[in-house]
């Protein structure tokens, strides 16, 4: 792969243009402004590019959501409206699916937090036998791909005679939280100097002790930031959920009967921007929780 | 004989295949001044770490002023310590790291903030206390994990390379400053080093570590002027370990000795009568400022390091042959030696 | 061994009395414990964790692995729980599995090549360009369409793709209309409309995973130190040659990485092919159907061991190429 990519048409002596931004691209080069390498237009138009086409889809939808077309998808919209938000607040099973996914996130999210914390205390220092196998073990449940979760969980109900309902819902998203939370946590504890537990313990204080004062307040913002995650996750599950879930309706249920069998386009259109919105509030919390530090929010999805 | 603060016998701490202390066995007296020097790696950090209840020896015993501690966990031992990188809490300030060891024991918020205050003003840090460590220089940190030690009283204090951080003219200050705190205290401190002079400079008395067993334990005069292995006349200070075979051939006698540079002479007219000594060919020559330090090869002599003083006139040049001479007295025997 | 010092008396009188010794309270002598049995500590803290996990996940990862091995009496259409082979000789021996099989493995690898050729330049960018807040915009710009809801991004490709919609009328507007026919025309690639066409499978696949490419690429390329660019030019390497043989292998982690995201979580999609695309099923379509109205859940085990097999297989190469060789 080149450097950069060839120069778009239009653009002006491409070879001259090639060369000095090969020059200004090296480090230190003379030319380079204050020695700071400056991108070849191409590359960062292309990069810009990238980003804008990740977003595209997801800017329509806000625009859909507002449009007076209620039949099909049609593009550009003939008009903006926002009576189809009222419509959207009126429906019941709406709310319905709203407030399960919202009591299964909490319920998964609390149990993450738990179990998860647990884990990553065992697990931030220390050798021990099984560490290894359990490190493994621990990134299983995001690394197989849903449906073989799903369906390992659906066939194994089956085997205990556990019918599928709210609680198996909370089981499932509750396996993949606990590991959501677990890196969190692990990442923070494993950044902690270890001289720190030491002294605190050096200078009076037992374990619990330590744990309240020291360990605990260092801890909160990834704890948080893990639960935060873990919401976010559950609420939006849909690839594991469909197995687990029987006769239950979490919203992204609701919505997937939605696209199959389309009832209200403009409903959808608009529970879509609101689910957009408010799943993004919780990861943008973590994501400065963890002080924008890259690879603590992104190492949950990862 | 008074009670030793610090007291280990026959200790003995091993990670897997690797023996980090073998059969230790030393005691410290109340007040003194104990420094644990040795090359990295030679156990005196776990030994401290022994001592502080970090680690449990898997042999022997560890006793604090008569009382055996091994199965204590270090918040129940009277023992504070000073960590390398300082292991301050970076989420409390100054103060509340200071008053930490007191607010875990339950000590009323008013007395414990006194005595924290006071504590800074003893080392020489007032009105820091509301800054995070993170605002901190390496110096002024340094002080703040000292002052967290010292506000709880403890019998012994441990100092585990505590000056490493620092630049050399700050290391040198801070020198002074902790001898002259331990003997205003009167607090036992024990200090873990790798800096040979520093231990000398600070100590009442240093225990000599290498790989895991202990050399020597003296007073630095003793260590420096009378070193028992071939190990502490290496490392305490640079000496030349003479072994069986090149003595043989300096002095006639196969019986090692060390020989410090300082007292090796060059002859300029000729040596004096029945002095031992030797004749060479400068092969390196080192000017040190006050001393210039010359290698000789003295064949089957060895090679030989002498320390002379610069300012003499006429100093030999690589290549040159010599003559060296010391006294009879300047040479340590060391019987354990190859 | 000389015998302790002479002790030195202090020089300002002793503080309080030391270690009033208060017999420790219940919770001290617990961690006291605690802290001295180590092994037992752990697991204390690993129990419960371990208790769900075992059972509940691992158990049933297990059993639908034992259910692989069962196999479906043809008449009476009821799990036989007789270990066998039949099931997995049926899956390898039917032509319309293996075609299934064929086209996820088809569509999974022309994602990765896209992804990687798409991702590459942003995260090259991001990393060696960005600095300061572009390069954490960067950052939360690729990230929150990776964090936004799954269904609403495919349905949002629906929209995109649909007959009425912004692609078609976007292609309408430059003139391009006949070339859009001629691609659904296309024998593999098209179809009735773009979002029943696996070239919008294809594309909604591409975008899906996109960010799971780009930023550990992105982590591989910001992990190469600047000193090596510069050792590499100092010894005489134009900034190509640099490129190829210093950055280049570098990142491969990296993608690697990011490629194994795209090859796993294609092969084992079952949503996104059956709302954008052909009728033809994929692995994932496979497992749902077989274990829900087929009734054939030994089947449906054996299909989801496909994509844990193959992508175990593509790290056991990754690694033998020496692509993991910089990590």
């Amino acid at each position: 792969m080149p450097s950069e990519p060839a120069a778009g048409p239009g653009a002006p002596e491409p070879a001259a243009r090639r060369a000095e931004a090969h020059a200004a691209g090296r480090p230190g080069a003379p030319g380079a402004a204050g020695g700071r390498p400056r991108a070849p237009l191409a590359l960062k138009a292309f990069a810009l590019a990238g980003v804008l086409f990740l977003h595209l889809p997801l800017a329509l939808i806000a625009l859909y959501a507002f449009t007076t077309e209620d039949k099909t998808y049609r593009f550009p919209p003939p008009g903006l409206t926002l009576a189809w938000f009222g419509r959207a607040f009126a429906r019941d099973d709406i709310w319905r699916a709203a407030g399960l996914s919202v009591a299964v996130a909490a319920g998964a999210t609390a149990l993450a937090l738990v179990l998860g914390t647990m884990t990553a205390a065992a697990m931030f220092r220390g050798r021990f036998w099984g560490k290894e196998s359990l490190t493994f073990a621990l990134t299983l449940p995001i690394a197989l791909p849903g449906v073989v979760t799903g369906v390992a969980l659906l066939s194994a109900m089956k085997l205990a005679a556990v019918s599928p309902g709210v609680l198996t819902v909370v089981a499932g998203h509750a396996t993949f939280c606990i590991v959501i939370v677990y890196n969190n946590v692990v990442a923070r504890l494993r950044r902690l100097p270890p001289n720190l537990i030491e002294a605190s313990m050096d200078l009076g204080a037992d374990g619990a002790q330590t744990f309240r004062y020291v360990v605990a307040p260092q801890a909160a913002t990834a704890l948080l930031a893990g639960g935060l995650l873990a919401f976010a996750l559950s609420f939006d599950e849909i690839i594991v959920t469909l197995f687990t879930a029987g006769h239950e309706q979490t919203l992204p249920i609701w919505f997937y009967a939605e696209l199959f069998k389309p009832r209200d386009r403009p409903v959808t259109n608009v529970v879509a921007l609101v689910v957009m919105l408010v799943t993004a509030l919780p990861v943008l919390g973590a994501y400065r929780l963890t002080g924008g530090d890259e690879g603590a929010a992104g190492a949950g999805k990862l | 004989m008074a009670v030793a603060a610090v007291e280990l016998a026959g200790v003995r701490r091993a990670f897997g295949a690797t023996v980090a202390l073998d059969d230790v066995s030393f005691s410290v007296g109340e007040g003194e001044f104990f420094s644990m020097l040795g090359p990295s790696g030679s156990g005196k950090t776990t030994c401290l770490r022994v001592i502080a209840g970090f680690e449990r020896p898997d042999r022997g015993r560890v006793l604090l002023g008569g009382e055996p501690v091994e199965g204590r966990p270090p918040y129940e031992r009277d023992v504070n310590t000073v960590f390398q990188d300082y292991a301050l809490f970076p989420h409390m300030s100054v103060l509340e790291n200071v008053e930490y060891g007191l607010r875990v024991k339950g000590v009323a918020r008013a007395e414990r903030r006194r005595r924290a205050l006071a504590m800074l003003e003893l080392v020489r840090l007032p009105g820091l206390g509301d800054r995070r460590p993170s605002a901190l220089s390496g110096g002024q940190r340094q002080r703040v994990a000292l002052a967290r030690a010292l506000v709880n009283e403890p019998r012994v204090l441990l100092l585990d390379e505590p000056l490493g951080a620092l630049d050399l003219k700050l290391r040198e200050e801070m020198q002074g400053e902790l001898k002259a705190l331990q003997r205003r205290l009167g607090v036992t401190f024990l200090l873990v080093t790798h800096d040979q002079g520093e231990a000398l400079a600070m100590s009442d008395r240093v225990a000599v570590f290498a790989a895991g067993r202990l050399e020597q334990v003296d007073t630095p005069q003793n260590l420096y002027g009378r070193p028992a292995t071939a190990f502490v006349a290496g490392f305490v200070g640079s000496a030349n370990v003479v072994g069986a075979a090149q003595a043989e051939a300096l002095v006639g006698r196969a019986a090692p000795f060390a020989l410090r540079p300082e007292h090796v002479r060059l002859a300029g007219a000729g040596r004096p009568e029945g002095r031992p000594g030797a004749r060479g060919r400068v092969v390196d020559l080192q000017y040190q400022g006050p001393v210039t330090r010359l290698v000789v090869d003295a064949g089957p002599g060895g090679r030989l390091a002498a320390s002379v003083p610069s300012g003499e006139a006429a100093l030999p040049a690589p290549g040159d042959e010599v003559e060296l001479w010391w006294d009879e007295a300047s040479m340590v025997p060391l019987p354990g030696a190859p | 061994m000389t015998p302790p010092g002479p002790p030195r008396r202090a020089s300002t009188p002793p503080g309080p009395p030391r270690r009033a010794s208060a017999p420790p309270g219940p919770l001290r002598r617990a961690s006291t414990l605690l802290y001295r049995r180590r092994l037992f500590y752990l697991s204390l803290l690993l129990a419960p964790p371990l208790l769900w996990f075992g059972p509940v996940y691992a158990g049933s990862l297990f059993a639908l692995l034992v259910q692989s091995f069962y196999r479906v009496d043809e008449f009476s259409g009821s799990v036989v729980e007789e270990p066998s082979l039949e099931t997995y000789r049926a899956l390898v021996g039917s032509a319309a599995h293996l075609d299934i099989v064929a086209r996820t493995v088809a569509m999974a690898a022309a994602v990765t090549v896209a992804c990687a050729l798409v991702a590459f330049p942003v995260a090259y960018y991001a990393a060696r360009y960005a600095r300061g807040r572009t390069r954490a915009a960067f950052y939360l710009a690729v990230m929150t369409p990776l964090w936004a809801s799954y269904l609403v991004k495919v349905y949002a490709w629906r929209l995109l793709l649909a007959r009425e919609g912004i692609v078609t009328w976007l292609f309408e507007s430059l003139g391009l209309g006949r070339a859009l026919a001629l691609v659904l025309d296309a024998p593999v690639v098209g179809g009735p409309s773009l979002s029943a066409s696996h070239l919008g499978t294809f594309l909604v696949f591409t975008y899906m995973w996109l960010p799971f490419m780009i930023l550990p690429t992105q982590a591989a390329l910001e992990r190469v130190p600047l000193p090596l660019l510069e050792a590499s030019a100092d010894l005489g390497a134009r900034p190509l040659a640099t490129f190829a043989r210093v950055i280049l292998p570098l990142a491969m982690p990296g993608v690697v990485a990011g490629s194994v995201f795209t090859f796993s979580l294609t092969l084992g999609d079952y949503i996104i092919p059956s709302l954008v695309g052909t009728p033809g099923f994929f692995i994932g379509m496979m497992v749902y159907q077989q274990q829900g109205t087929a009734g054939n859940v030994p089947l449906a085990a054996a299909f989801s061991t496909v994509p844990v097999a193959l992508v175990a297989a593509y790290l056991a190469l990754a690694k033998k190429a020496g692509a993991l060789d910089a990590l």
